[in-house]
This record gives structure tokens, C-alpha cells and sequence, in this order.
């Protein structure tokens, strides 16, 4: 997909050196919260690209297509050390593509605030389970 | 088990897709609530994303909403940066690994709770 040079957007970066450390600073923060944790490198790819100039909707987009790479690789790596193995999550993602479509759906039609007090405050408590287990 | 897996997975592909972090809600579920070792359900979540998020960078490709060069410059950073990752995971193991995760969900629960904005994708 790569390869796909006319997708290259003509917005450029206003392409300071600072821009770049910011660039490789985050992006490597991305890839090493993806590969410890298994999750987590869209809240900091999100706030990058929003910095590098993408409005909050395209941020979220691109900021998947940064992280597909990082999680093949980090996926690949969990294989070769072996804590997982490939069939591993079949059993998920029936549902998972089903779910995707429904939050899809979801999005449009309302602004969860609510959702957001609900599962953020399910966060906490399945952090604290976590630190206190 | 296998009903219960399919909501989990339901469950995380819509909190995914509205922007929720759904990324957290499985690896949560394999960690709490099965016996599942840490590390084998950050896997296990890293494999699951791998087709949603396939299918969604098609989608937003055909669209012409990525950004390429940019996508490229970051991602490139992050592959070194998911290696090195990996490499602390390996050397903290799973149980203290999995304190970490729990730290990370405290604060982003935190900050979800008293976000203001609306839903993050909607903008």
C-alpha cells in the first residue's frame, strides 16, 4: 500500500527540524507503548498527527494506518517469542468486524459523552484490579 | 466460552470503532476475566486488530484520507520503537507488565471520564 505514491496528499508538513524530533520522538513512543502493552499507541499517534496539522477526523484515520504496521510487526514478534500462537484470536474477530460496523453506525448517530463517563470509569476499575491483583 | 468470546469481541470492535480506546477492552477481558497470561492477551489483541484495521485503511485509502508520506515517516519511527517494546515486555515479564497496563487504563479512565469533548472521531 506503500507504494501507492499517488495517495500522497499535496498537504505538506511545514517541514522544521522540529517537526521531525517531534515526528521520531512520538513515533517511537507509539511503537514501544503498541509492542509492551498490546494496545494504546492511537493516544499518542492521534495527538502527533493532530500536531502535525490533520484535523481531529483524519488524525484518527491516519493514526490506524500508523499503527497497522507497528502491530503486524509487534504481532509477529509475540509469535516468534511464542506467547502466542496464530489461531490465538480467530475465536474474536467474528465479532470484533461485526462490533466495527456497529460503532461505525454508532458514531454517526449519537455523541456518547455518557458512554465516555461509563467507560472510562470501567477503565479505572479494571486498572486498579490489575495494580491490586 | 464461545458466546462469551463473541461478545468480548463485539464489544471491543464497537468501543474501537467509536474511539473509545477499544484496544484496552480485550486484553482487559482475556486478563481479568480468564486466566490468560498477560503477554499471551496483549497478543492476542495485537492479532485481533490486524483485520478491522485492514479493512479500515482500505476503506479511508479509496477514500484518499491518508496521508502517506506522513503515515510512513511516523510508522517507520514506531517499528523501531515496537521492537524495543517488545524487548521490555520480554525483560519485565508478564506480571509486571500487566501493572503498567493497569497504570495506563487509570489514566486514560481518568481522562475519558472528564473529557469534555464528544466522541473523538466525531470531529
Amino acid at each position: 500500500m506503500w507504494f501507492a505514491g499517488k495517495l500522497i496528499s499535496v498537504i505538506e508538513l511545514t517541514s522544521s527540524k522540529k517537526n521531525n524530533l517531534l515526528t521520531a520522538a512520538a513515533g517511537l513512543a507509539v511503537g514501544i507503548v503498541n509492542g509492551l502493552l498490546g494496545a494504546g499507541g492511537g493516544m499518542i499517534a492521534v495527538p502527533l498527527l493532530k500536531k502535525l496539522g490533520l484535523s481531529q477526523k483524519q488524525a484518527h484515520a491516519n493514526a490506524v494506518a500508523v499503527i497497522l504496521p507497528i502491530t503486524v510487526l509487534s504481532a509477529a514478534l509475540y509469535l516468534i517469542k511464542g506467547y502466542i500462537s496464530l489461531t490465538d484470536s480467530f475465536v474474536f474477530i467474528p465479532g470484533g468486524l461485526v462490533g466495527s460496523l456497529i460503532g461505525t453506525y454508532c458514531l454517526k448517530k449519537i455523541s456518547p459523552k455518557w458512554l465516555k463517563r461509563i467507560f472510562g470509569g470501567f477503565m479505572v476499575y479494571a486498572g486498579v484490579r490489575l495494580l491490586l491483583r | 466460552m464461545k458466546w462469551v468470546a463473541l461478545l468480548a469481541g463485539l464489544f471491543s470492535g464497537i468501543i474501537g470503532a467509536m474511539g473509545l480506546g477499544g484496544g484496552a477492552v480485550l486484553i482487559i477481558y482475556l486478563s481479568l476475566f480468564t486466566d490468560m497470561p498477560q503477554l499471551k492477551a496483549q497478543g492476542v489483541n495485537l492479532l485481533f486488530f490486524i483485520p478491522t484495521a485492514v479493512a479500515a485503511v482500505t476503506v479511508y485509502g479509496i477514500k484518499k484520507q491518508i496521508k502517506w508520506k506522513i503515515v510512513l515517516k511516523v510508522a517507520l519511527w514506531g517499528l523501531l520503537g515496537a521492537a524495543v517494546g517488545i524487548y521490555f515486555a520480554d525483560l519485565l515479564g508478564g506480571k509486571l507488565t500487566s501493572k503498567l497496563f493497569g497504570g495506563l487504563l487509570v489514566i486514560m479512565g481518568v481522562i475519558e471520564i472528564f473529557s469534555k469533548k464528544g466522541c473523538g472521531r466525531d470531529k
